[in-house]
């Protein structure tokens, strides 16, 4: 099937793909420490620039959840030559399209235009890196904006809300237990004084990235960043990105949620997962392909072949995992059961396939055929320079270098069959888990009546 | 404010310096005539050792037959779910071990196939897709598993605030069209489906008379025009005929749905504009400026920017075989959103009314004419685009003529188009939700 389950959109994709090792990529720093990556495709006359920025949700100020991403939609107001609106009026008026997007570890901004355009580009998002100009009409639109962004995206939506409960529960004292668009109450609260200390002290030259990809040649790009943004002043004393780390995880948690507007009930599972760091990559490489051979395919996985074919107690089963994070993440599973198939009977069906799993082992063919497919995504990976630019944008902010992204295909590949159920039985410890349970209003009764 | 004025000023005195946009990218497209009398539309791009093919079969779920809807839905799903000595595991895990991917879908007007595979297996990769087409097994437990997950879908559809209005919008205007209803069938009409059926529903849709092929990357004309043959000479001439066009029944007013939800979710339309109408192109832009454009749009800047009632507007052409509209979605809360209606009301008249000013005309086609070469930037994009145009009937030196057909259109043909095709009164709004003072209408 094609269409998935809207369950799906809980977490995103597993596969890495992996770059390919012949790309055209040039690296340098300008002298006010801003890196610069820039990655040649000429087979369009397109330029994509992005700035990413060392900052995201995760490193909010206690209290003021959100406000990582508030600012975001702050840039596009007005600097002291650009008025309101006026940033994506004139990418748009140059045939380009623009936008941003904020994580816990990143905020990024890009343009896609005429690779003639890039000068343009440059000059205006150099301007609102230092010289944002905001007024208090400003903040109080903008505040309803995103008011209504959380209305759309997550309070509409039961299976975003039970998502948001289950992070808080994932984390006990990491800050990737608060949503990125923020809580509620505190996004209410969210000021002119909040942003602009967000602003002054993250978006500067020595806490960005700026990647241009297309085609562009390295000298020109050197030329332009270090007319553009060369004159940025850095922020002085920037401290290391510290957050709150986790104490031992030693209690299971679990969690109901139940929604009239739930039409579809489901159990999720997440453990704290450990993720790619610099040069020391293989546990994440080991989980990456766990993921995949566990919930890769809605046919040949493992929990597919168990649980939708041979049991046939799930329409659907996933698993998820994406180690490209500054601190530990999580390794998500999911089972929506069969109509009639009661969520403890599904829950236990999981967790007996996941042992079954590591009894038996990896089926050594369907690793081949896993491995073929990311020898092959190297050479899809070349399609699309955008996407590149996107997964360096990331590892970049998240701790790693050109280099570890650059051997990431390679460590995938190593990666033994052993490997993988080593790190199968190290995640799997029900201690660092989350169990949830999203139910309609009426199960919710009937599951308490068997209990 | 006076500095606002000030930077605005400078603002569009910057726009105005600006160099004239590149040339169109060389995407030479050539006309690719198999011996078994199938044509394609192709760009060779050599670069990269893999091929993108898209395949359309006209007709798509419209072809339903009576009192079967969903049938072609499920039968799509079911592509890739075992064929010839395949079942669905083993057709899996073959195209796993190729690493090709084949993706089916449905709409209302058309089926699609989007392939990718390998330079170095390329053959297998075809004889594969080739199994799916024409020899789908359709074997009971794979229609049965399908079967459960579109159950899910529908169930899932009909608690969601986005489906549930589209449903309705589309219920209200297409009286007994199958646009009127969901492809994916009721719980009840796919419950009654059989294995016969699928077949039925695969040969009305995947036939020789309807298909249309674009392919991009690493292949001559002399291996497409083999691939074609491979591929397609097995499939039956001919397939269901087309559907009757719809007639629109909708008039303007308010459908109230009631839903649990701190905001409502709202569709809104009218009738619409044909592809082939000469004023297509006016209608396009003027589109564009009203609520197409995103931040650059009328819509955006009015209902989102100035007024912060909501996270996103914009509204589309929707110019399909058997009926065309316009339309547009937006999403407020409870509180807010009989007001958002009064302001696409108010910019609806607008529009109609006075049209656009000669700046905004001029920054549209810009954005218009400038966006168009930046499509044509990957092997899927492009074959996705020089399929779309053959089935829209477009000739196939389209590309380099398009941007002068946007460059053609003045200010009095939005004008023209805006005030014959915008009718603020016949506007009907499908709120879904538990919006403040709007009620359903008679």
């Amino acid at each position: 099937m094609r269409r998935i389950l809207s369950v799906c959109v809980l977490v995103l994709g597993t596969l890495a793909t992996p770059l390919l090792a012949d790309e055209n990529v040039t690296t340098f720093t300008l002298d006010n420490g801003m890196d610069v990556l820039v990655l040649e495709d000429h087979r369009a006359p397109v330029a994509v620039q992005m700035v990413w920025y060392r900052a995201g949700a995760a490193d909010e100020p206690p209290g003021h959840s959100g406000i990582a991403h508030f600012l975001e939609h702050l840039l596009f107001k007005g600097t002291d030559t650009l008025a309101p609106g006026e940033f994506s009026k004139t990418v748009a008026a140059n045939g380009g399209t623009d936008n941003a997007f904020t994580s816990w570890d990143y905020t990024a901004y890009y343009q896609r235009v005429a690779a003639d355009r890039l000068e343009l580009m440059m000059r205006m998002e150099s301007d609102r890196m230092r010289n944002l100009r905001l007024s208090e009409e400003d903040i109080v639109t903008e505040r309803q904006v995103i008011l209504e962004e959380r209305n759309q995206r997550t309070d509409s939506d039961p299976g975003a809300l039970f998502g948001e409960q289950r992070r808080a529960a994932q984390y006990m004292n990491h800050p990737y237990g608060i949503p990125v668009i923020g809580w509620r109450h505190e996004m209410e609260q969210l000021s002119m004084e909040d942003a602009m200390a967000f602003y002054e002290r993250f978006y500067a030259p020595n806490n960005a990235i700026l990647i241009v990809a297309g085609d562009v040649e390295p000298e020109e790009v050197r030329t332009l960043a270090e007319t553009y943004y060369g004159p940025l002043a850095p922020t002085e004393g920037l401290a290391p990105r510290v957050r709150p780390q986790e104490p031992p995880q030693l209690s299971e948690r679990r969690l109901t949620y139940s929604d009239p507007r739930v039409s579809q009930p489901y159990v999720t599972r997440s453990y704290l997962a450990p993720v790619r760091r610099a040069g020391a990559q293989e546990e994440a490489a080991a989980l990456t392909l766990l993921a995949n051979l566990l919930g890769g395919s809605s046919t040949t996985s493992v929990l597919a072949r168990k649980l939708q074919f041979e049991e046939q107690t799930a329409i659907y089963t996933g698993a998820f995992y994406d180690g490209t994070s500054l601190d530990p993440m999580s390794f998500g599973l999911v089972i929506v059961p069969q109509e009639g198939v009661p969520l403890a009977e599904a829950e236990a069906a999981l967790d007996r396939a996941l042992a079954e799993f590591i009894e038996e082992g990896v089926d050594p063919e369907q690793f081949a055929r896993l491995k073929a497919q990311i020898r092959a995504s190297e050479i899809y990976a070349r399609d699309d320079v955008q996407a590149a630019a996107r997964r360096y944008g990331m590892a970049l902010t998240t701790g790693l270098t050109v280099d570890d992204v650059q051997a990431w295909p390679e460590v995938l590949m190593a990666v033994t069959e052993q490997d993988v159920i080593d790190a199968a039985k190290a995640v799997f410890d029900k201690r660092r888990a989350v169990t949830g349970w999203l139910m309609r209003e009426e199960t919710a009764q009937a599951e308490e009546v068997t209990q | 404010m006076m500095m606002r004025m000030i930077r605005s000023a400078l603002a569009a005195a910057t726009l105005l310096a600006l160099p004239a946009l590149p040339a169109l990218a060389a995407v030479e497209i050539q006309e690719v005539k198999s011996e078994g009398g199938f044509t394609a539309w192709l760009v060779e791009e050599h670069t990269i050792p893999f091929v993108a093919l898209e395949l359309r079969f006209k007709g798509g779920a419209n072809l339903d037959p009576e009192g079967k809807r969903g049938a072609i839905n499920l039968m799509t799903g079911l592509l890739e779910e075992g064929a010839g000595d395949l079942d669905a595991r083993g057709f899996a895990e073959a195209r796993e071990a190729l690493a090709a991917s084949y993706d089916f879908d449905v709409y209302d007007d058309t089926l699609t196939i989007s392939a990718q595979f390998l330079t170095e297996n390329r053959a297998e990769a075809v004889a594969l897709l080739r199994k799916a087409l024409v020899e789908t097994r359709f074997d009971q437990d794979a229609i049965d598993r399908v079967r459960a997950q579109v159950v899910s879908i529908i169930q899932s559809d009909e608690k969601d605030p986005n489906a549930i209005a589209a449903r309705t919008f589309d219920a209200l205007a297409f009286g007994d069209h199958p646009y009127a209803t969901p492809r994916d069938g009721t719980l009840e009409s796919i419950a009654a489906l059989t294995r016969e059926d699928m077949f039925e529903a695969r040969d009305r849709v995947i036939a020789k008379d309807r298909v249309y092929v674009g392919a991009v990357g690493d292949i001559t004309p002399e291996q497409l025009s083999e691939l074609m043959d491979a591929l397609l000479s097995d499939l039956p001439e001919t397939g269901a005929p087309p559907v009757p066009d719809a007639e629109y029944a909708l008039e303007g007013g308010v459908t109230v749905v009631p839903f649990p939800s701190p905001q409502s979710v709202v569709i809104f339309g009218h009738e619409g504009i044909k592809r082939d109408d000469e004023d297509f192109f006016a209608a396009y832009v003027m589109n564009q400026i009203l609520g197409a454009g995103g931040f650059s749009s009328r819509l955006m800047e009015e209902v989102r920017e100035k007024r912060g009632l909501t996270y996103g507007i914009s509204t589309f052409l929707v110019p399909m075989d058997h009926a065309e509209t316009v339309q547009g979605q937006v999403a407020s809360s409870n509180e807010t959103v009989a007001e958002a209606i009064e302001v696409i009301r108010a910019e609806w008249r607008r529009m109609a009314e006075e049209g656009v000013t000669e700046e905004e005309l001029r920054d549209a086609k810009t954005y218009l004419t400038g966006a168009y070469p930046l499509r044509f930037d990957g092997n899927g994009t492009i074959a996705n685009i020089i399929v779309g145009m053959q089935t829209q009937g477009l000739p196939i030196d389209y590309i380099a003529t398009r941007n002068d057909k946007v460059e053609a259109v003045t200010r009095e043909d939005v004008a023209r188009v805006a005030k014959r095709l915008l009718d603020a009164d016949a506007l009907h709004f499908v709120v879904v939700g538990q919006p403040e003072g709007l009620e359903t209408t008679n």
